[in-house]
């Protein structure tokens, strides 16, 4: 098992701004693993999860853009962000599924010069780790061996939810395995894959704290010391809001929240500066004190 | 001499007349070549309608006669019984179909009436082509074989031996009993499984005219109805059947343990109950027939490395024998009934449940053996830590009514639900909540029984379980599985603390259900259980004459009901061999030897493995017994050797050209 | 929210209104729901909604069409799926849920949760630009429906700012003029709907 050459990217809006080091790490990650990463050329916002709440087609179609864009260069697209992972996945299985909305797609997309025909396969970037990879083969990459560190995979919702194809809806275990072959020891925890709040914590921030203080109370009762996840949105949440969360309930979590890719890259011994370390809010300096 | 044809015409109520004009068709009809009378009537299968056939036969002497009506696999054999009482050959009958084939699928009244006249037409034509056929009979063995000893085969094997039959009753575990020997009470009477199943249990040990065949498998199914052949493997218990006097030495001294063990803070394995001897050497029961113990290969100590031998040693009646071997018998049957019963589904396949993850997460069944007197803890409802529940959520519809994994509902979860809520409160003090979609309760003393429920306490919420969790997040929650549930009826969210969770699980065809099936030739329906012969009319016959299904195994269902299949089932075995004999259809293919040049194309090519290869004469032949007639062969030769009666060459066209004219 | 309590007549409910949001691609299954709460048990949210989604739904069926789309819960939805993977009807919710979101803004029911807001406010930063630009759909959001909030979360939003998560100027993609004409080609199609 192992990587392809070559992989499309499509990195999404957060991981130019508030999730650089997601993007910083599966580059650095990836590149250090032997394959190449090339960003799709001129790519647009997916619509995440807000587009869709105002325009349906319109949504499929700035979407259906990027896959138009990624098929004339090959045949899959990767992407890390779990929104982006569900925002493109659902445009192209709604066009593969309904003709209708192919038709409708396509007579948009030829006002931009673009036309899609159906043959792009969206992944996410973790798929990459677990079915092309493999834990077992990543193992023989790990150089520095995060002997004792107990991690807990957060997926949140969307990376394997509508979509299964990388992991089980309701009791995934393919991220723990990866934390295993880095060396970690991976904490289990009932949270692991249910809402952080999403797009709430703007909207109506007490119910997202409520979610937020939930999530990590679990994390926190099976020891968790780390928490790594695949998505921006639950990065963001579960680091920026952490605190207030704490507060608001009168408890203390103190657990750092970091991408996947920065602790696979620091089993691997790149550079934690490669890797985005240090943007963090809740900071994961002293739990990883002696692998930076 | 040319034929004398009568065509009969059906109104069939307004099914026909309403669409095609009765009076232009019957003026039509009389216009073609051969037709001797035409007659119309309202209901052509009715008696006085199948008299105008009658009469018209002796009186006018005619000896073809068309019937425009329903489809043939309606009333073909009703109007050939007309034919025969009249004195006519039965095979000198065709029939029009111009009901589901005309008036049923065409929008128009002016296009149906040109249908039904061309269809008339076709019929008439062929019809003067037929030829007489000669009525065959096969013979049929009086045996029956049961495959199944659950209380289906059980009731089937019983009925046919008092009828004075000889009855192979073969089941694949150590002893009979199935399911229901592993119950504690039924519902809605509450009696006791084991009570009034072991009394029937006996009588099939005792029953001189079954002969058990316990422990054993059928490997090989050939022939057809009234005339099979099954090979039998009888698989060695290790244990001599005839010197063995029960008496138990044998498990209470063997030292290896087929099951888990409880060990440590668990006292309980709920995965691991047992309602007879937990050793590798055991009975599944006490009350096992026959009461002989099996050696369980997997877990014996003397198979994985030669030691031991306890049991041997221990036997007073020197029964043990580790060398025994496999025994195959071929045993000749006339009917088959097949009652191989259900499996409960994987509840893995739904993590949000923690089945297999919390403790104290119980299936139905597992729950059952833990309430079985016989079981491993007596009777008592305990957790795993040894300690009685104080609070158990039975949970409706895991894996029933689930479009993600079986779509239809396994019918008896509601009752047996009921029943746990009754048992726990009558041996505990815990709280009991009910999680439920619909409240099944159709049956006999059903609804009296739920509302004997109401009022014992039992705490309902209409909602289905979402999931169960075991971390707590509010105080009451410590130490306790959560079950997070939207209370449909209150339009509120609820979590409810819970100490053991009990789920419906769904009943499923059985594991090696596709192989049975391919072994007698049998059909599944969508769900996957064998498929009946009709829904309605034939729910024990299947589509291979002289195999019949009862119970779970062609649907789930309770009991009662289980019970009445098994009868109907018995009841359509004994008509066979009551009978001795049966007709089998007639227009079957017929091979002409002097044309076929042995290129055996048809032999594999048959779905009912009908033809044979002759291999002195080097020529196939059909077996008329096994041929249904489907033409595959027919069409396949490449000498065009091979005809079907009633549907030649010759026929076929005039059928065509009278059609299409 | 609550009206006052009387007899519910055949005349008050639109029976069509089920059409509507049946008409996403694959919401005619809508029709099978058998109210088992399998979607509002699993839902983070719901036990904070007056109508769960198993109650919007069953709204939407008997025609409470103003209720429905007046609701502010549909606004609560996280997208999070789950009870699209559990529902024994195969149900696809969460896509109902979007549905019903698009139409209470098409029917400009005055809504009453936030979430509109930003969804609004995240569709105009990228048809400007192509792509969202955080910081600028923050602002925009805040100051449009909650201006408080801006100040309540101007430390954390100064946290992201020192640590380069919240970059200033918005990245454009080149073809924006081809973006827009695609986009207004997209909506002039659903809109003729």
């Amino acid at each position: 098992m192992a990587l392809k050459k070559e992989y499309l990217y499509y990195p999404g809006c957060s991981l130019h701004s508030s999730a650089t080091s997601y993007d910083d790490s599966s580059r650095a990650v990836l590149e250090a693993l032997g394959s190449k990463v090339v960003e799709i050329d001129d790519w647009n916002c997916c619509g995440a999860t807000a587009y869709m709440a105002i325009k349906e087609m319109t949504a499929f179609t700035i979407s259906a853009r990027n896959l138009a864009i990624a098929e004339k260069k090959g045949d899959h697209v990767v992407a890390p962000c779990s929104g982006c992972y569900v925002g493109l996945s659902k445009a192209n299985n709604y066009i593969k599924e309904f003709p209708e909305v192919h038709k409708k797609v396509n007579t948009a997309l030829a006002e931009g010069g673009l036309s899609y025909n159906g043959t792009v396969h969206v992944r996410h970037v973790m798929d990459l780790f677990v079915h092309d990879l493999g834990a077992d083969e990543l193992k023989k990459f790990v150089k520095k061996p995060l002997k004792d560190l107990k991690v807990g995979c957060y997926y949140g919702c969307q990376i394997i939810r509508p979509k299964n194809e990388i992991d089980s809806p309701e009791y995934p275990t393919t991220m723990e395995k990866l934390m295993e072959a880095c060396g970690a020891t991976a904490v289990d925890f009932v949270m692991k894959a249910f809402c952080c709040g999403g797009a709430i914590l703007g909207t109506e921030e007490a119910i997202g704290l409520r979610l937020i203080k939930n999530l990590m109370q679990s994390a926190k009762r099976n020891g968790a010391q780390i928490l790594v996840t695949p998505c921006p949105l639950c990065q963001m949440n579960l680091d920026a809001y952490q605190r207030r969360a704490a507060k608001k309930y009168g408890m203390k979590f103190d657990i750092p929240i970091l991408y996947f890719t920065q602790l696979i890259g620091l089993a691997m011994g790149i550079s934690p500066k490669k890797l985005g370390f240090g943007k963090e809010i809740v900071s994961a300096k002293s739990v990883l004190k002696q692998f930076l | 001499m040319s034929p004398k044809i009568g065509v009969y015409i059906c109104h069939c109520g307004t099914n026909i007349a309403g669409k095609v004009a009765i009076d232009e068709v019957v003026g039509f009809a009389k216009t073609l070549p051969n037709v001797a009378m035409v007659r119309e009537y309202k209901f052509m299968c009715s008696e006085p309608g199948q008299n105008l056939i009658k009469d018209d036969i002796k009186k006018e002497k005619l000896d073809r006669v068309v019937v425009a009506s329903c489809s043939p696999l309606m009333h073909e054999k009703t109007f050939r019984g007309a034919c025969e009482a009249a004195g006519l050959n039965k095979y000198l009958l065709h029939m029009a179909n111009i009901r589901e084939h005309c008036s049923w699928v065409t929008e128009e009244n002016a296009p149906a009436t040109e249908k039904a006249k061309a269809l008339i037409r076709g019929a008439v034509a062929k019809a003067a082509l037929l030829e007489p056929l000669e009525k065959k009979e096969v013979k049929i063995h009086p045996h029956v074989m049961v495959i199944g000893g659950g209380i289906a085969g059980i009731q089937a094997a019983l009925d046919i031996a008092d009828s004075g039959r000889k009855v192979y009753l073969v089941e694949k575990d150590p002893s009979i009993g199935g399911h229901m020997a592993q119950f504690d009470k039924t519902f809605p009477t509450l009696d006791c499984a084991a009570c009034i199943l072991t009394p029937k249990m006996v009588q099939v040990g005792q029953h001189p005219n079954i002969e058990l065949l316990s422990y054993s498998v059928v490997e090989k199914l050939e022939g057809f109805v009234g005339n099979f052949k099954a090979t039998v493997r009888m698989k060695s218990r290790y244990v001599d059947l005839k010197k063995c006097n029960g008496c138990g030495d044998c498990w209470n001294k063997c030292p290896a343990w087929r099951v888990e063990k409880p060990k440590g803070e668990k006292k309980v394995v709920h995965n691991a109950l047992t309602l007879g001897p937990p050793k590798a050497i055991y009975m599944p029961t006490l009350q096992s027939i026959p009461a002989v113990p099996v050696i369980d290969k997997e877990s014996c100590i003397y198979f994985k490395n030669g030691k031991c031998q306890i049991c041997v040693k221990t036997c007073p009646t020197g029964a043990v024998d580790h060398k025994m071997v496999d025994v195959v018998r071929e045993i000749e049957i006339g009917s088959i009934i097949v009652a191989t019963g259900y499996k409960l589904f994987d509840v893995t396949k739904m993590p949000q449940y923690g089945y297999g993850r919390y403790p104290n997460v119980l299936t139905g069944l597992e729950f059952e053996h833990l309430n079985c007197a016989a079981g491993s803890t007596g009777g008592q409802v305990l957790m795993e830590n040894g300690e009685p529940p104080k609070s158990i959520a039975i949970i409706h519809c895991i894996g029933s009514r689930d479009k993600n994994y079986h779509e239809y509902c396994s019918r008896v979860c509601c009752m047996y639900a009921l029943k746990f809520a009754h048992l726990v409160k009558e041996k505990t003090h815990a709280e009991v909540y009910d999680f439920y979609i619909d409240m099944r309760a159709f049956g006999k003393g059903f609804e009296e029984f739920y509302n004997r429920l109401l009022e014992e306490g039992v705490r309902f919420i209409r909602g289905k379980a979402a999931q169960i969790s075991n971390e707590p997040i509010y105080p009451e929650e410590e130490g306790k599985l959560i079950v997070r549930v939207d209370d449909t009826l209150l339009g509120r969210v609820r979590r409810v603390p819970v100490d053991m969770v009990v789920l419906c699980s769904a009943i499923e065809a059985t594991q090696d259900a596709q192989d049975v099936s391919r072994l007698l030739g049998l059909c599944h329906s969508r769900d996957g259980f064998f498929a009946e012969k009709h829904p309605k009319l034939a729910p024990v016959s299947t589509a291979i004459d002289g195999v019949f299904i009862a119970g779970c195994c062609q649907s789930p269902k309770d009991i009662p009901d289980t019970v009445a299949q098994a009868s109907g089932a018995a009841a359509q075995a004994m008509m066979l061999a009551a009978r001795g004999a049966i007709e089998i259809e007639a227009a079957t293919a017929l091979i002409d030897e002097d044309r076929c040049t042995g290129c055996r194309i048809c032999n594999d090519l048959c779905p009912y493995h009908a033809i044979e290869f002759i291999s002195d004469k080097k020529v196939s032949r059909v077996n008329d017994a096994l041929c249904k007639g489907c033409g595959t062969c027919v069409a396949a030769c490449p000498c065009s050797a091979i005809a079907a009666k009633q549907f030649k060459d010759n026929q076929l066209l005039a059928e065509i050209e009278g059609v299409l004219s | 929210m609550l009206k006052k309590p009387d007899i519910q007549r055949e005349g008050q409910m639109d029976l069509g209104f089920v059409n509507e949001v049946a008409a996403i691609p694959g919401g005619e299954k809508i029709v099978d729901c058998i109210q088992c709460g399998t979607c509002s048990g699993s839902c983070p949210t719901s036990f904070l909604m007056e109508d769960s989604p198993r109650s919007l739904i069953y709204k939407v069926r008997a025609g409470l069409r103003e209720e429905v789309l007046k609701s502010p819960d549909i606004w609560l939805c996280t997208s999070c799926y789950l009870c699209y993977v559990r529902c024994p009807k195969s149900i696809k919710v969460t896509d109902i849920m979007y549905a019903l979101k698009r139409l209470s803004c098409k029917g400009r029911y005055p809504i009453q949760r936030r979430g509109y807001h930003l969804a609004k406010s995240f569709m105009k930063v990228v048809n400007n630009y192509g792509r969202n630009q955080e910081t600028e759909l923050l602002l925009r959001f805040f100051l449009r429906a909650n201006p408080i909030g801006l100040i309540r979360n101007a430390f954390i939003g100064f946290n992201l700012f020192i640590r380069g998560r919240m970059p200033i100027f918005p990245h454009k993609i080149r073809q924006r003029k081809e973006f827009r004409a695609i986009v207004a080609r997209a909506e002039s199609i659903s809109n003729s709907q």
